[in-house]
């Protein structure tokens, strides 16, 4: 048979992708913890507005945090039981934010009536209605509001919509697992955002290292249009702009969205939810993540409610395996490290990766000998080095000039770097610098 | 050869000519005034004014006909000169100083986790606000001491910024750079401080910090009026400072400091804490 070339983009990188720990293994519920801590900044945008009060009974998937604006969701209690407390309490993001903690009564009774529907009766508005009301947000880690995202302005026409099953991101296997366990529940889903977007080229990407998935996808879509596209196993393939490139071979222009070329991508975990919103009425209070490291006993993927502390999590692992140097909430090149295991889960989390201090290993930064690896990998065509020396030098105008902005902190620069220069929290710096900047003029 | 010599000599004769022509034609009329402001000023450039760079300044205090603002780093003998120059009466401000409100380096105060980025106190701050598990203390990666147009800053092998009373300037630049607000301003005539920038809780001070300030009120019962407490912070009231050093050995977490005593363990600057007033300053 002969070889054809499998789709990708200029760039990337190909790191020891660990996947193998946990791509068998099938997801697994987790039982209630004795605390859920649920944040109400769980996505990109103004935080939920909290609407329930310590002391009051609430039932599972009942709001306790008010959407604030159009940019932002509501917030849903992910079990039945009383609200203990309404506090700063540790977020993912390393500082304490406004929470809900409720403790669970055990009986996780589910509000009643659920808000269900037919697809085919409502109309797109209505759809996205419920998804904002849901609290559906991008799940590959984001977190951008899906209504958003589904609403782009008349003069941007959408006529593609990308499924994202890439996962590139090393060791996490939650996309993957669930491909294989609920493909119906996935391609429902893309029949909701078909109606909402009225689009009829319809993508499913999904890398090579995940040949069953391809070929249950493919098996579940004989006969209807929608495509899988079987994609080179490269790490960003699953970030946005490069996932489009590979597909439809369109690029996404400096600064801009995905929609200036007409395209939508949702993540698969997103399209599972949105169909769990729609045609089950549950909210977004469940997401499946993937436990592993070597810092962990048993490797695990977990179907777990949003809101549950990453001890608990652990304790379902079997426990920690010696002592953990580093916590990663999401995946190792894009993911969160984090301070702590009190730390609660979110809608965001993808992953939960536990390392000991073998795999951590402290190296001094060096200087930049002029490899140009970074420039070779960077997925985005920037000048990671440069803007990183802009950034040091407080060169903010310069850093601007040489597209800074157009970083999406893949983290291939830095990956790359034998010098171990901080690049993307150079470039990020810059970032923050530039739009800092711009707030001043 | 010859020809050679006689085109260049020509062609150099030329452009003089022009050159000459040009400087008269297009002079640019300068009041003299101006340049002699700009001539006492620091020279630094560092914007304290509110105008841009010394130049601007200058030509402010000249076209404007009024001294509209002070140059803190060039204190009052440079303020009184410039007065002269423009026949004006002279404005005075208080001199200050800033002062690193934290004596927490790497030993004393302990951190959340462990930084591997950037040299830079702002992009440090970025990362889960910052590695120091106090809220308020100096990073110390140096970000003031980069800015400082007076090298009047430094930082001890521990890791913490401390300021040189005698070549800080007052300018104020080190108070913008810095992401955690630890460096203020306070009068040039106040030796002593409270360094402590926590509002924490004592328990919670002590359990991070070996000099924290935990809002204990033995300052204020010492010398009533010269310290005042709030949000759980000590701080100095200037107005009264001059009471303030009889607190410095009271304090039971020594976060009470009198710089003509002596600066934070490590700073080098140790053997320059002579009596500063500010007739000296101004020589």
């Amino acid at each position: 048979m002969a070889m054809t070339k499998l789709k990708t983009f200029p760039g990337g990188l190909h790191p020891a992708d660990n996947k193998q720990w946990t791509a068998s293994r099938s997801i697994e519920f987790v039982p209630l913890p004795d605390e859920l801590i649920i944040p109400l900044s769980q996505h990109i945008g103004a935080p939920a507005e909290v609407c329930v009060e310590v002391g009051a009974l609430v039932k599972k998937g009942e709001i306790i945090g008010k959407a604030k604006g159009f940019v932002s969701v509501p917030v849903h209690a992910s079990t039945s039981g009383e609200v203990v407390a309404v506090e700063p309490r540790l977020h993912p993001s390393g500082r304490p934010l406004l929470s809900v903690v409720i403790k669970p009564d055990g009986e996780d009774d589910w509000i009643d009536p659920l808000p269900q529907g037919d697809p085919d009766k409502l109309s797109a508005d209505e759809l996205k209605d419920r998804l904002r009301d849901a609290g559906i947000v991008g799940m590959g880690g984001a977190t951008f509001p899906a209504h958003v995202k589904l609403s782009p302005p008349e003069e941007k026409p959408i006529d593609t919509l990308i499924i994202n099953g890439v996962e590139c991101e090393p060791y996490l296997t939650a996309d993957h697992r669930l491909m294989l366990e609920e493909p119906e529940r996935i391609l429902q889903g893309v029949a909701i955002l078909r109606k909402i977007l009225t689009v009829d080229n319809i993508y499913i990407g999904i890398e090579v290292n995940k040949p069953d998935a391809i070929a249950l996808m493919t098996e579940k879509c004989a006969g209807t249009d929608v495509k899988v596209v079987p994609l080179e196993v490269k790490y960003p393939q699953g970030a946005e702009k490069q996932l489009i490139l590979a597909i439809t071979g369109r690029e996404v222009p400096s600064g801009g969205l995905p929609m200036e070329v007409g395209v939508v991508v949702q993540n698969v975990g997103t399209t599972a939810a949105v169909a769990d919103a729609v045609i089950n009425g549950y909210p977004l209070i469940e997401r499946v993540c993937t436990v592993t490291g070597s810092g962990i006993s048993e490797q695990k993927n977990l179907r777990i409610r949003v809101g549950t502390p990453l001890q608990h999590l652990v304790d379902f692992c079997g426990g920690l395996n010696g002592d953990p140097a580093k916590l990663i909430m999401g995946g190792p090149m894009m993911g969160m490290t984090q301070l702590s295991l009190d730390v609660p889960a979110t809608r965001g989390t993808s992953g939960l990766l536990i390392f000991g201090e073998d795999d951590i290993p402290l190296v001094e930064q060096g200087p930049c000998i002029r490899c140009a690896r970074c420039v070779k990998t960077c997925p985005a065509h920037l000048l990671p080095t440069t803007i990183a020396a802009y950034a040091r030098l407080e060169m903010i105008d310069e850093a601007e000039e040489y597209c800074a902005m157009d970083c999406i902190e893949c983290g291939c620069c830095s990956y790359s770097c034998p010098s171990f220069i901080p690049l993307v929290q150079s470039l990020r710096h810059a970032k923050a610098a530039i739009l800092e900047k711009r707030r001043k003029i | 050869m010859i020809a050679s010599i006689l085109s260049l000599g020509a062609i150099g004769f030329l452009a003089a000519l022009t050159l000459g022509f040009a400087a008269r034609k297009f002079a640019v009329e300068v009041d003299p005034r101006e340049l002699a402001i700009l001539e006492l000023l620091p020279g630094a450039n560092c914007g304290a004014c509110g105008y841009p760079g010394c130049s601007g300044y200058a030509k402010m205090v000249v076209n404007g006909d009024k001294i509209a603002a002070t140059c803190p780093p060039g204190g009052s003998a440079v303020m009184d000169k410039i007065a002269n120059i423009m026949g004006l009466a002279p404005i005075t401000a208080e001199p200050k100083v800033a002062v690193v409100m934290c004596q927490g380096d790497n030993l004393k105060a302990k951190d959340k986790y462990k930084y591997l980025g950037l040299t830079d106190c702002r992009a440090a701050q970025k990362v889960a606000d910052g590695p120091k598990q106090c809220p308020g203390g100096c990073l110390g990666l140096g970000t003031c001491e980069r800015v400082c147009p007076f090298g009047a800053i430094e930082m001890t092998p521990d890791n913490l910024a401390v300021i040189s009373r005698k070549k800080c300037t007052g300018c104020g630049k080190c108070v913008a750079s810095c992401p955690r607000a630890v460096i203020r301003m306070a009068p040039l005539d106040a030796t002593t401080h409270v360094l402590c920038n926590s509002h924490d809780k004592g328990a919670l001070v002590r359990k991070y910090c070996e000099v924290g300030c935990i809002a204990c009120q033995i300052c204020k019962k010492q010398v009533p009026g010269a310290y005042e407490i709030e949000n759980l912070l000590a701080t100095v009231v200037y107005e009264n400072h001059q009471d303030a050093p009889a607190a410095v050995e009271k304090c039971p977490t020594r976060c009470i400091r009198d710089f003509m005593v002596s600066y934070p363990d490590g700073s080098s600057f140790a053997e320059a804490t002579v009596p500063l007033k500010k007739e000296d300053r101004a020589a």
